[in-house]
């Protein structure tokens, strides 16, 4: 793997099935009395919040801590960030500390990449959502979680379903799961498409209701009210009019097939992307997501981290220890 | 072996009966040690230790004609190389669902050498609980120790220079079961 994980698209398939074959190990340490391994024990991982976050940035944690890593939480609120301080000043901090990976959130669409590509820090980056761009662990938590109850992901059909223009966890899964010869449709209203989705390695669809009994797994979007009023624009007439046709309930789950599972990245809007009845419905394993978030996140950071820096490593080393 | 091309530098120090020979009589010595096959839990380290693992437990099951407890024990996380090599994929961790408390482990591994696989596979152990005793069994002991570690069954003792390269195949990974030892230099052209 490369030193960096900033876009689900850099991954190769070997890349990405080692993920997925690593944190299937992590998920079983869960099971243990002692759920910790010491393999970076030693090494700082710093998690660099710009944008509010739960999930990732607890799962982050979580997986840094069960790899016996020592962790920082930086957030925006209550850090010199909040008085203006740039994203090169806190990253030169950040190395002066000595941090071994920056987990790094932002509004803005390429900053992990920015932060990545510059001389400010030395340690790996690992994007955890940047603006309406990427977020690749949420891609590979997915597609684990998919593979568990689906099998190997080739020539299956995965529909994603809602606001793509604003959706980081869209753009990845879509670069991912193409990656892993899956088939993906996006199901959104025209206004919520962005531009360009042409080079996507996807099918576009406005009719959910036809492309449900056809698909292995929907993947539900959050709207993004937030990110709407930003941008001042209106996407559709009305919420009612938005749930009405692309949020999913009972009767469009019953369209599923036996087998379908429905996801959903967090946090729901219940009651306008997805309904409460469908989001605790047997084949919703969106509680599932956020355990193997923690599982997927360790095998990411052991992969980056556990190994010799990539321009230090001898070229081959053999033999039995 | 007839009919098998072994790679040019390398000799067979062991062939599948001896194998064979090797594994049953540890098998037995097991037993004896442990008067009988009370609260034994037999562990393999990945890779070829597990083969070798699963192997002895189905002896023993024999002799004693009761199942014995199998598992597989990835020591990768607990290496103290990790940070000397890129990042290694984790094989494969399965351990019985009676656990290892109060159990006597036997530790099972193709070949023993500096002794730092087992001393990590120690660590890991103590982390999933407390076992009553642990031993170790290995196919081949190959000498040059770095680590205080000394096996309880061997299959082989074989005197090597450091610089030598053993192979343990296995059936079930290899397609064959035989010991090679080579020149590394040998060794390393061939593996490729």
């Amino acid at each position: 793997m490369d030193q960096h994980l900033l876009s689900a698209g850099d991954l190769t398939r070997d890349d990405a099935l080692l993920v997925l074959d690593t944190a299937e190990e992590m998920r079983s340490l869960s099971d243990r009395p002692i759920k910790k391994l010491p393999t970076l024990r030693g090494r700082t991982v710093v998690n660099l919040f710009f944008e509010d976050s739960t999930r990732t940035r607890i799962s982050f944690e979580v997986a840094a801590k069960r790899l016996s890593a020592d962790v920082i939480n930086f957030a925006a609120k209550g850090s010199s960030l909040s008085k203006g301080e740039s994203l090169k000043d806190t990253a030169l901090t950040l190395q002066a500390m000595g941090a071994d990976a920056v987990v790094v959130r932002h509004h803005a669409s390429g900053a992990p990449h920015r932060l990545a590509h510059c001389a400010w820090t030395s340690g790996s980056v690992v994007n955890a959502g940047d603006g309406t761009h990427e977020h690749p662990t949420q891609a590979l938590l997915d597609a684990f979680t998919m593979r568990r109850h689906l099998g190997e992901l080739e020539g299956r059909h995965v529909a994603v379903v809602g606001d793509v223009l604003h959706s980081r966890v869209a753009r990845s899964n879509a670069l991912l799961l193409g990656t892993l010869g899956a088939r993906v449709t996006l199901v959104s209203p025209p206004t919520l498409l962005p531009v360009g989705i042409e080079g996507w390695p996807v099918e576009v669809s406005y009719d959910l209701d036809a492309v449900l009994p056809k698909v292995d797994a929907v993947m539900m979007l959050r709207v993004q009210a937030e990110r709407m009023n930003r941008s001042n624009g209106r996407f559709f007439p009305s919420a009612r009019e938005y749930s009405r046709r692309y949020g999913l309930d009972l009767r469009r789950m019953s369209l599923l097939p036996d087998h379908a599972l429905v996801l959903h990245p967090g946090p729901m809007n219940r009651g306008m992307e997805i309904t409460a009845d469908v989001a605790d419905a047997a084949r919703s394993v969106i509680v599932e997501q956020v355990s193997n978030g923690v599982a997927t996140r360790m095998a990411v950071l052991y992969l980056l981290l556990s190994g010799a820096a990539p321009t230090q490593a001898p070229d081959h080393v053999d033999g039995p220890a | 072996m007839p009919g098998v091309m072994q790679p040019a530098g390398s000799r067979v120090v062991l062939d599948d009966r001896d194998i064979a020979r090797a594994l049953t009589r540890i098998s037995h010595e097991i037993l004896e040690r442990n008067r009988g096959a009370g609260d034994l839990l037999v562990l393999g380290i990945p890779r070829r230790g597990h083969p070798l693992a699963r192997r002895l437990a189905a002896r023993i099951a024999d002799v004693e004609g009761s199942e014995v407890p199998v598992g597989s024990l990835d020591v990768t996380p607990y290496r103290d190389d990790l940070r000397l090599r890129p990042a290694r994929a984790l094989e494969h961790t399965d351990i019985p669902t009676t656990g290892v408390d109060g159990k006597t482990v036997v530790l099972v591994d193709d070949v023993l050498f500096s002794g730092r696989t087992i001393r990590a596979a120690l660590d890991a152990l103590n982390d999933l609980g407390r076992p009553r005793v642990v031993r170790l069994a290995v196919l081949v002991d190959r000498g040059h120790r770095e680590l205080p570690i000394r096996a309880d069954f061997v299959g082989k003792n074989l005197p090597t220079s450091p610089i030598e390269d053993v192979r343990v195949h296995l059936r079930e990974v290899d397609g064959r079961d035989e010991v090679l030892i080579a020149g590394s230099a040998v060794a390393r052209a061939v593996e490729g």
